[in-house]
């Protein structure tokens, strides 16, 4: 019952990650190009603490979580979990450690089998990975609905007979099962009701209070965000612009993305939201295939000088435990 | 100390409510009851299956019985479906022959699904083997299916007469001629959906539990293509038996005196003017079988679908 406070520990390392997907063209199927998807990320979550991982829509946050737990095989870089490089593991030593990272997906219709049972869904992973009794098993799944506040009455329900925040409880439950250390949620809330994504969310908390789970929690939500990440990391166009604590973050932002992301964030005071001055970015997000020289933000940056057209800004550490990827911070 | 009690409270709820373990199997009959169409299907078509089966046991004329005094005759007592020009009995020849009608139908419906599922799902799974078997399939869409069935049975029809038989022999023939000729259509067809199903976030989910692609393919996709292979498999049931007549009628299914409804439907064909009903019970007989088993089918694949079955 250690409070989630983080260890200092590092539980997860990616360093210069990087996921290209090719683009094939003409007759023969020619490689033309790459779509970078993600293009060069370092960070590390420490043991205990939650990461969020914020950016706009196509940023390649998704694609991030994906290659840390390896769903994808990445192109570039590594991602240590407590040592061990996942990204370069054997399939058969993958297996292995897969039980000790898991996922929760956004679209909580489309991440459950409509064909099997909710009791089959949760028991899908222990079948897997470990060798118990029918019965011990059916009493870990009613623990499991236990835990994550369904009635477990529900084990040979279908997911369709279920609310959307019901089948995402169902999901975790699933990414609970084998007991996981660190867990990759996906947008988790993103598809839900503003009445239900509060419950999610605490659900999602208390569980890591209860089991020390270590949480990156991809959103684009701010606010909720704000609520439940220990630091956050600032994504855009497949780099990571800012990553800072929470407070730090959201007080004193130093990029200049980052400033026109929290000036997009409503004030709940109608006098201050009228008199408030906005950054807003113009333009679109240029193409992954083709981003731009220099920083990747050039194009839309209010701030942007003759270098960062050319030169790619460095990441560094601009204040203790705070790093930016900009030239002018 | 909680985790107990609740778990009590739990098992208490699954009586409370009256949800105790639901038998899937007892889920899906109940659906299946509930489909008028798939209940009829059934009564029909097991009433042709055992007519078949049993019939010539009790209608014991030899359907191949040669009576030139009495050919040609209307319904009656004596022959039911009346008699062929030669005198044969046509009641006779219709259950001898839809015990071979129903046998190729039906093996060679299975050997061409199985088949073709297999393919497909393999196909769309593994991306590495798509093209090389989509191609493959492609070929065999591409050839010319009645000069091929033509040189399969003169090549082979003598070596497997030997060994299993003249009779069973061409069954054989038939059943494996017909399977590896028609199964690209479900391939095709299952291939898209595999395609399409492998991108959803539940095979992701199985992926990042570690599942193996084989438990993969068996959990998560085959149950969820089951719909269109069901289909094909009605559709091709109906597709074997009229192959086989069509082979029948080129000489190259089974002997001529041996009676399929296919045979039978195409040696009426000239005396159809004198004889109308000569053609209509065959037709009738494959109609019937075909439309049973679709409806059997349909009824099948609801009730195998959870979504439908809640209705």
């Amino acid at each position: 019952m250690a409070e989630p406070t983080a260890s200092g520990e590092t539980l997860v390392n990616v360093s210069d990650l990087k996921m290209h997907f090719p683009i094939y063209k003409g007759l023969f199927r020619r490689k033309v190009g790459d779509v970078k998807a993600v293009d060069g990320l370092s960070f590390d979550i420490r043991r205990g603490e939650t990461l969020g991982l914020v950016g706009e829509s196509g940023c390649g946050k998704s694609t991030t979580g994906r290659a840390v737990l390896r769903l994808y095989d990445p192109t570039h870089g590594t991602v240590s979990f407590e040592g061990t490089d996942v990204a370069h593991l054997s399939l058969e030593e993958l297996r292995k450690i897969r039980p000790r990272m898991q996922m929760i997906f956004q679209d909580p219709q489309a991440c459950l089998n409509p064909r099997m049972t909710v009791g089959a869904i949760i028991a899908e992973p222990l079948i897997e990975h470990e060798s118990m009794s029918k019965e011990e098993r059916e009493d870990r799944v009613v623990d499991l609905l236990n835990a994550v506040g369904l009635n477990p009455a529900y084990i040979n329900r279908y997911p369709h007979e279920f609310s959307g925040g019901q089948r995402q409880r169902i999901g975790i439950a699933r990414a609970l099962a084998l007991d996981p250390d660190f867990i990759v949620c996906d947008e988790p809330i993103a598809a839900l009701d503003v009445s239900i994504q509060a419950q999610v969310v605490n659900l999602l908390e208390d569980l890591q209070k209860e089991r020390g789970l270590t949480y990156l929690f991809i959103s684009h939500d701010l606010s909720m965000v704000r609520h439940i990440a220990d630091r956050v990391a600032v994504m855009y166009l497949g780099k990571i612009m800012e990553l800072a604590p929470r407070e730090t973050l959201f007080s004193d932002p130093q990029h200049p993305y980052t400033k026109a992301l929290l000036s997009a964030v409503p004030v709940a005071d109608p006098k201050i939201e009228a008199t408030r001055e906005r950054t807003i970015l113009k333009g679109d997000v240029p193409s992954p295939s083709n981003p731009p020289a220099g920083c990747v933000f050039c194009t839309r940056c209010p701030i942007a000088e003759k270098k960062c057209f050319t030169v790619a800004p460095e990441w560094r550490e601009l204040n203790p435990d705070q790093f930016v990827a900009c030239h002018l911070a | 100390m909680t985790d107990v009690t609740s778990k009590q409270e739990a098992m208490k709820s699954f009586t409370d409510l009256g949800t105790q373990q639901r038998s899937q199997i007892r889920d899906i009959w109940d659906q299946f009851t509930t489909h008028k169409g798939a209940l009829i299907g059934s009564f029909v078509f097991f009433g042709i299956l055992f007519a078949v089966v049993i019939g010539p046991w009790i209608w014991t004329l030899d359907p191949t019985f040669v009576d030139i005094r009495s050919r040609n005759q209307g319904v009656s007592f004596a022959h039911p479906f009346g008699t062929d020009q030669l005198g044969r009995d046509l009641f006779a020849r219709m259950l001898e022959g839809g015990r071979v009608s129903i046998a190729v139908g039906l093996t060679a419906m299975l050997l061409s699904v199985i088949l073709g599922a297999a393919v497909g799902v393999v196909a769309g799974f593994f991306q590495k083997l798509d093209g090389p078997l989509m191609r493959l399939t492609d070929l065999f869409l591409a050839l010319p299916l009645l000069p091929l069935l033509l040189v399969i049975v003169t090549l082979f029809r003598e070596p497997l007469a030997a060994s299993f038989g003249p009779e069973g022999g061409i069954f054989i023939l038939m059943v494996s001629a017909i399977g590896i000729t028609s199964w690209m259509q479900t391939a095709r067809i299952v291939r898209g959906d595999v395609l399409a199903l492998k991108e959803r976030d539940f095979v992701l989910a199985a992926r990042s539990i570690g599942t193996p692609s084989r438990r993969m393919i068996t959990r998560h996709v085959l149950p969820n293509v089951l719909s269109p292979i069901m289909v094909s498999a009605t559709l091709g049931i109906a597709n074997a038996i009229i192959t086989e007549s069509a082979l029948s009628f080129l000489g190259l299914g089974f002997p001529p005196d041996f009676p399929t409804w296919g045979r039978l439907l195409f040696d009426a064909i000239p005396y159809m003017p004198q004889y109308p009903m000569w053609v209509v019970w065959p037709g009738v007989a494959i109609s019937l079988t075909v439309l049973s088993v679709n409806y059997m089918g349909d009824g099948l694949r609801d009730a195998l679908d959870p979504r439908q079955r809640s209705r």
